[in-house]
């Protein structure tokens, strides 16, 4: 994983709530056994109309918004599916931040396991962002993972909440498993443990 | 300190709880498909990794096989390398695979119970959100991404962040034609899709009680519809009397030792829950989905809701959006909306119990003129018990087709599938935009419901019938 630095980026909005996992890669895409090349298809069904043309009143499509790392978008954004192939959508498409008011758990996790950073903000903030955007499509904001800042032109900064591990994971782009690997002697110990106290589960 | 079940079960797995680091919880059973594990096996590949406990993992393939001509080589490259692939990671790695022509085959959340591989107390994953199924046995059970399966398969653990918890009563006794499909509806519709973010929901009331084995995994399957990260029912005596004499569940002297175990989960009297939900029983109409988010229902003597009936503009915005979708007009009654196709099966409604609810209201009808309606069963079990009781032969006679096992047209990967425009009644757990199809219209009932709408044509209140 690539480490996550400090940057400027177009932001995009989607002005939409509850937007799921099915929208964002939809089903006839998870066939693939590989983990890339699925920034072309990261909603699809929205983006393209039926003869495989851009659906030009998809908000991603404005020109505005291309090359933007930063989505903005309404609250529990990635409900539905486990699907990780949504964080591999979002990710290979160029996106790097997300900024909503509230994720579903699985998407939530799936995106720090990518390099994405999801920001929870509140609703206030979220309607600042979403009016400074609108008065200004292309407006970039810089994202400051160090010091937990979002900082905008028209000066709706704001400083955001991260678990600290999740936050030093982005970091330093480290590798989860093995982290976990380091604590191999006592996962050691507690299967012991585990066998003597449930040998029903070993039989 | 009195305790919550989840409490239990998350203190007893934790492996490491040091400052500054993600709690670590312990994983005792791991579940797979074709469609969430062969990004995770290549990284295990790449990185030299092995699994490291074979035997806690169970893995089927259900999302891309096809429902009928199983004998005929898979149409879809694509779909056809992804079975290939989880065969070759199965067999490399020593994991308990049932492929395609497997008679233990079917959907990865009914085939697991039925071989009595979760009970309860356990920590169970999958790289699937229907996971939470599990939760029926009183089992800590939650869907996880790809990189969290390869990450379980190398260390048998996961960093965790410790749930909220919500109790969710439903006091007194569901009405004879309402199911556990219609309380997991119910609920949805009370507090949203991310009504239950960050919690893990613990269901209880009598009207839990009073649920078969079968129905608490329905209701435990689509706590994910309302958010939340798991659901539980306590164990009881019909927990017990399921799982007895099943292949992996424990036997002699283990099982004496297992029950006391067992017993002991419950939450404590008094142990406190973040917060609480209650709903009655009685109330619970038969519920039918009219937009495109499962928080988006309403009991079939109702009407489709106008979008100025919802004060909150982002629901209003939403019922605008999902009327477009679904070519719906407001204030129709849902008893007059018409139906193209019939969906009966899914990880959420495709046990014997749901076939033999929605024989008992096909038997003697006929499949209306126009209408499409598919029986698939969730596993070659369940397909079996129900030929053994006839059932098979009850929704053939009243025009219904009668598939092999699979996920279906729950989400569509396989084949089956609704083409634009077309509507469905469909007992699975999602009416997202396109799930059955490119502009495809779910509505979400019972099987109970669906049995009713394949033979009018359109939804029907079944306590009229």
């Amino acid at each position: 994983m690539e480490p996550y630095l400090k940057h400027e980026s177009i932001a995009a909005l989607m002005d939409r709530s509850n937007v799921d996992t099915d929208q964002i890669i939809p089903k006839q895409f998870l066939k693939k056994v590989e983990r890339s090349g699925f920034g072309i298809h990261l909603f699809h069904d929205w983006r393209f109309n039926d003869d495989g043309s851009d659906n030009a009143e998809f908000e991603l499509n404005k020109p505005a918004f291309k090359g933007a790392k930063i989505l903005v978008a309404g609250d529990n954004f990635g409900c539905g599916s486990s699907r990780e192939h949504a964080p591999w959508a979002i990710a290979d498409y160029g996106f790097n931040t997300i900024i909503s008011t509230s994720y579903a758990d699985i998407f939530y996790n799936n995106c720090f396991k990518n390099g994405i950073l999801a920001i929870r903000v509140s609703q206030d903030q979220l309607e600042q962002l979403m009016t400074e955007i609108n008065a200004n499509e292309g407006v970039r904001f810089t994202i400051d993972l160090e010091n937990q800042q979002v900082i905008t032109p028209a000066g709706n900064g704001f400083s955001f909440e991260i678990d600290p591990f999740r936050k030093g994971n982005l970091l330093s782009g480290l590798d989860d498993i093995g982290l976990t690997l380091k604590h191999e002697a006592k996962i050691t110990e507690y299967e012991q443990h585990h066998k003597q106290n449930f040998p029903w589960l070993w039989a | 300190m009195k305790k919550t079940m989840y409490e239990k079960i998350w203190d007893s797995h934790l492996v490491v709880d040091a400052a500054g680091q993600a709690p670590l919880l312990y994983v005792d059973r791991h579940l797979m498909h074709e469609v969430t594990s062969p990004q995770a096996f290549e990284g295990l590949r790449l990185s030299g990794r092995k699994v490291r406990n074979p035997h806690s993992i169970l893995a089927t393939m259900d999302h891309c096989v096809p429902t009928k001509n199983r004998d005929l080589p898979i149409a879809d490259p694509i779909a056809k390398k992804q079975i290939e692939t989880m065969a070759e990671n199965c067999l490399a790695n020593g994991l308990n695979l049932y492929d395609m022509k497997n008679p233990n085959n079917g959907v990865i959340h009914v085939v697991v119970p039925e071989h009595g591989f979760v009970h309860p107390g356990m920590v169970v994953v999958c790289g699937d959100s229907h996971t939470a199924t599990h939760g029926a046995f009183g089992a800590l059970a939650f869907g996880i991404g790809t990189s969290e399966v390869e990450h379980v398969m190398a260390t048998q653990t996961l960093p965790q962040k410790k749930s909220k918890t919500m109790q969710v009563v439903v006091n007194g006794s569901l009405s004879k034609y309402a199911s556990a499909k219609d309380i997991a509806l119910a609920i949805t519709g009370k507090i949203g899709t991310a009504g239950g973010t960050g919690y893990v929901i613990e269901y209880t009331g009598s009207a839990i009680r009073e649920l078969t084995m079968e129905g608490r995994m329905t209701l435990c399957n689509m706590a994910i519809e309302a958010g939340a990260r798991a659901g539980l029912v306590a164990p009881d005596e019909k927990t017990y009397e399921y799982l007895k004499g099943r292949e992996f569940a424990p036997s002699g002297q283990n099982w004496d030792q297992a029950l006391d175990y067992w017993k002991s989960l419950t939450s404590d009297e008094g142990a406190e829950f973040d917060t609480t939900i209650v709903l009655e029983g009685a109330d619970i109409a038969p519920q039918v989905s009219w937009g495109t988010s499962p928080e988006q229902v309403v009991g079939v003597d109702g009407v489709v809701p106008s979008p100025e009936s919802f004060a909150d503009e982002g629901k209003r915005k939403a019922c605008e959006g999902a009327l477009a979708y679904m070519g719906l007009t407001a204030n129709t009654k849902i008893t007059d909306i018409p139906v193209d196709l019939v969906f009966i099966g899914s990880c959420t409604n495709g046990r014997i119990e749901d076939f033999r609810i929605a024989a008992e209201v096909a038997k003697g009808t006929k499949v209306a003129a126009g209408v499409t309606a598919l029986a698939v069963p969730g596993s070659y079990h369940v397909k079996k018990q129900a030929e053994d009781e006839g059932l098979d032969k009850i929704f053939i006679e009243a025009g219904w087709e009668w598939r092999d096992p699979g996920c279906s047209m729950c989400l569509a990967m396989n084949g089956d599938e609704l083409t634009k425009g077309q509507r469905s009644a469909s007992t699975s757990n999602r009416n997202f935009e396109g799930r059955q199809g490119k502009g495809g219209r779910t509505h979400l009932v019972s099987p109970a419901m669906a049995a009713a709408a394949a033979a009018a044509g359109h939804f029907v209140d079944i306590r009229t019938l």
